[in-house]
């Protein structure tokens, strides 16, 4: 699985991109993975919109809700993305909260997962011991991924357990903040990234919240592997609609 | 006991701590030493103290005479009213307040949904001197405008919550979203027993001190330390687990919680979480929960700003679930009766929060001899001008 992550150019930063499925219209899911994947994205998040996400900022919190009114749900995104093995090569990624996935049923989302091709799960408010606990061995089962979040106040003792359970990637999350913070990236915040790159840890690291243009993808990446852009897309999103993806992408690589 | 939270943080099937990574750190910290820094006989000193002396403790057990004749039963107020600041929330935020000053922070942030215990926790904090951000719905600004007056003199700022339904539930989301983005100096303070692991537990045992009150008074009132019925409102349910906790292990005490039935619990506009929610997580709490097919959280509705919740803490999940507690709901016109029956028998304006409580009287067969609990969680001041409108006085 962390193979499936990794890119041969070791020069090349990873770049993921975000976006809530479902948003701005309820059947762009589709177009807007083959124009981010024609655009040289290296994978692609797909939020299962959820009516209270704890994690997230304005913008995903206003996407999610417009995603939600559009009739957006985990049934109907399983059935957008029935045929998108056919087309598109670069791994897929839910990432959602976890009532969404309780009430879908915990074995039924994971067995769909795999039976429509994603990769691997990221799920903010499933914490690593019940994860370990109680859904780990479905996870394996069903060969599905999952990616932990560790933040600057993570202790190195939980990074180490993290990186043992982890089997996608390792989820940096810039700052203590929500996703879609606009304020670029200091000492404090290359520290961090480095202090944890330092461990030599198994998972490779991606970054993430607050990644909005070429300088803080390459502030957020200098140490790491890669990272995630979200709230910015869906900002673009927003205004153009789900035209000239391309354009949006251009200014990292 | 068998209602305690188990070391997972979880009562039976419900609870736990379902929280994005961020908080991870601070519920640790609160998780590894509430327990200990309680239990420290300085801490019961300074708590006690100040229940006694700044909140007005004990609160009394007043027999409703007229009430009890009007019922056919013994029926006594648990007159949690007549604390400072009118209402039972005042319990918890003297118990977390210090609490957050042995841990060393320096900034409180809580949410509020009538105001109760947004005044509550501005009271506290300006006692303790540490600065005070209540988060409130918008439309709890509006309905509850007393309160928010009240928090503003006290030196707290408030923010309205505009997301979602503007109320209880999204003036808790924006709390939890503060707590992430201020990781080191705040300390999040929980108003009920609701959130992740370790708040539910430690609401209940500040507020146990209702419970532990009713069974001495009792014993001197009745000569027995257990009364026949306890009844107590829930939205979250922080009175309702005062009121309850000593008596959860008594089978002969029969517990009633009393939901906001809102416009009918089958009208669509209901906040009676036991009879229309599922399992389901909120807040980072796994818990019964008013959601659709999907689990996208809706919307409840109750006339009443402290009972407009759209899930309940995990322990009064737990005692649904096992049949330990009796869940009833009483609607909005329901409980603007008993709240004005309570004027008129007693001479008490009770909040309309506790009017619920009052209106599952009507709902239970007494016999003559029975010794009855009505928790009266907060007096009426806030709620005047919903009743005035209401009865077109």
């Amino acid at each position: 699985m962390k193979e499936r992550f990794r890119i041969s150019d070791t020069d090349k930063k990873l770049l993921s991109v975000y976006f809530t499925a479902g948003f701005p219209q309820r059947d762009d899911t589709v177009h807007i993975i083959s124009e981010l994947e024609k655009s040289g994205v290296d994978f692609i998040e797909i939020g299962l919109p959820f009516s209270d996400p704890l994690a997230d900022g304005p913008v995903i919190q206003h996407s999610s809700s417009v995603a939600i009114r559009n009739g957006m749900s985990a049934k109907l995104l399983f059935a957008q993305l029935s045929r998108i093995r056919e087309s598109v090569k670069i791994p897929l990624v839910i990432m959602g909260y976890f009532n969404s996935i309780l009430q879908y049923g915990v074995g039924e989302f994971l067995e769909k997962c795999a039976e429509v091709g994603i990769d691997a799960l990221i799920v903010p408010d499933l914490p690593l011991e019940i994860y370990v606990s109680d859904y780990e061995q479905l996870f394996a089962k069903f060969g599905i991924g999952m990616v932990f979040l560790v933040t600057p106040q993570t202790s190195e003792d939980r990074i180490r357990q993290i990186d043992a359970t982890s089997n996608a990637f390792i989820y940096l999350v810039s700052s203590a903040a929500l996703t879609g913070n606009k304020s670029d990236f200091g000492k404090n915040h290359e520290d961090y990234f480095m202090r944890v790159s330092n461990m030599a840890l198994h998972n490779q690291l991606v970054t993430g919240f607050g990644i909005h243009d070429k300088a803080t993808f390459d502030s957020a990446t200098k140490f790491t592997s890669g990272a995630i852009v979200g709230s910015a897309f869906i900002r673009h999103l927003e205004k153009f609609g789900a035209r000239s993806i391309s354009d949006f992408v251009r200014q990292f690589h | 006991m068998k209602y305690e939270v188990d070391k997972n943080g979880f009562y039976g099937d419900f609870g736990g701590a379902f929280v994005p990574e961020m908080l991870y750190p601070n519920l640790a910290q609160l998780r590894d030493n509430y327990r200990r820094i309680c239990e420290t006989d300085d801490f019961q000193k300074q708590f006690r103290d100040l229940l006694r002396d700044y909140a007005g403790r004990p609160t009394p057990l007043y027999r409703a005479s007229r009430l009890s004749e009007k019922y056919g039963a013994n029926i006594y107020l648990k007159r949690e009213d007549l604390c400072h600041t009118g209402a039972h929330k005042i319990n918890n935020t003297i118990g977390q307040i210090l609490l957050a000053k042995h841990l060393g922070k320096s900034r409180i942030i809580a949410e509020t949904g009538a105001g109760q215990h947004g005044v509550a926790t501005a009271t506290v904090c300006a006692l303790a001197n540490l600065e005070c951000i209540v988060y409130m719905g918008e439309i709890d600004m509006k309905r509850q405008e007393p309160n928010v007056a009240r928090m503003k003199m006290l030196g707290a700022e408030v923010r309205p919550a505009k997301s979602g339904s503007k109320t209880l539930k999204d003036a808790t989301n924006e709390a939890i979203h503060d707590w992430i983005s201020n990781p080191e100096d705040t300390y999040y303070l929980i108003g009920s027993v609701v959130g992740p692991h370790p708040y539910p537990d430690l609401v209940t045992r500040f507020q146990s001190v209702i419970s532990e009150e009713i069974t001495r008074q009792l014993s001197e009132k009745e000569n027995r330390a257990h009364p026949d019925f306890v009844l107590a409102c829930v939205g979250g349910g922080s009175n309702a687990a005062g009121a309850f906790y000593h008596f959860l292990d008594e089978p002969g005490v029969r517990l009633i919680a009393v939901e906001a039935g809102g416009h009918g619990v089958d009208s669509g506009e209901s906040a009676a979480t036991s009879v229309l929610g599922k399992p389901g997580i909120i807040h980072g709490s796994k818990t019964l929960l008013m959601q659709t097919d999907d689990g996208q959280i809706t919307e409840p509705y109750s006339i009443s700003a402290g009972l407009d919740y759209p899930g309940i803490g995990p322990l009064h999940a737990h005692l649904f679930a096992s049949g330990r507690a009796e869940f009833v709901s009483a609607t909005d016109d329901e409980a603007m009766e008993a709240g004005r029956e309570l004027c008129q028998l007693e001479g008490i304006i009770p909040a309309i929060e506790s009017a619920h409580a009052l209106a599952a009287l009507k709902k239970i067969k007494f016999d003559k001899e029975d010794v009855v609990v009505v928790c009266l969680s907060g007096r009426g001041d806030k709620d005047l001008g919903t009743y005035i409108d209401y009865f077109n006085l």
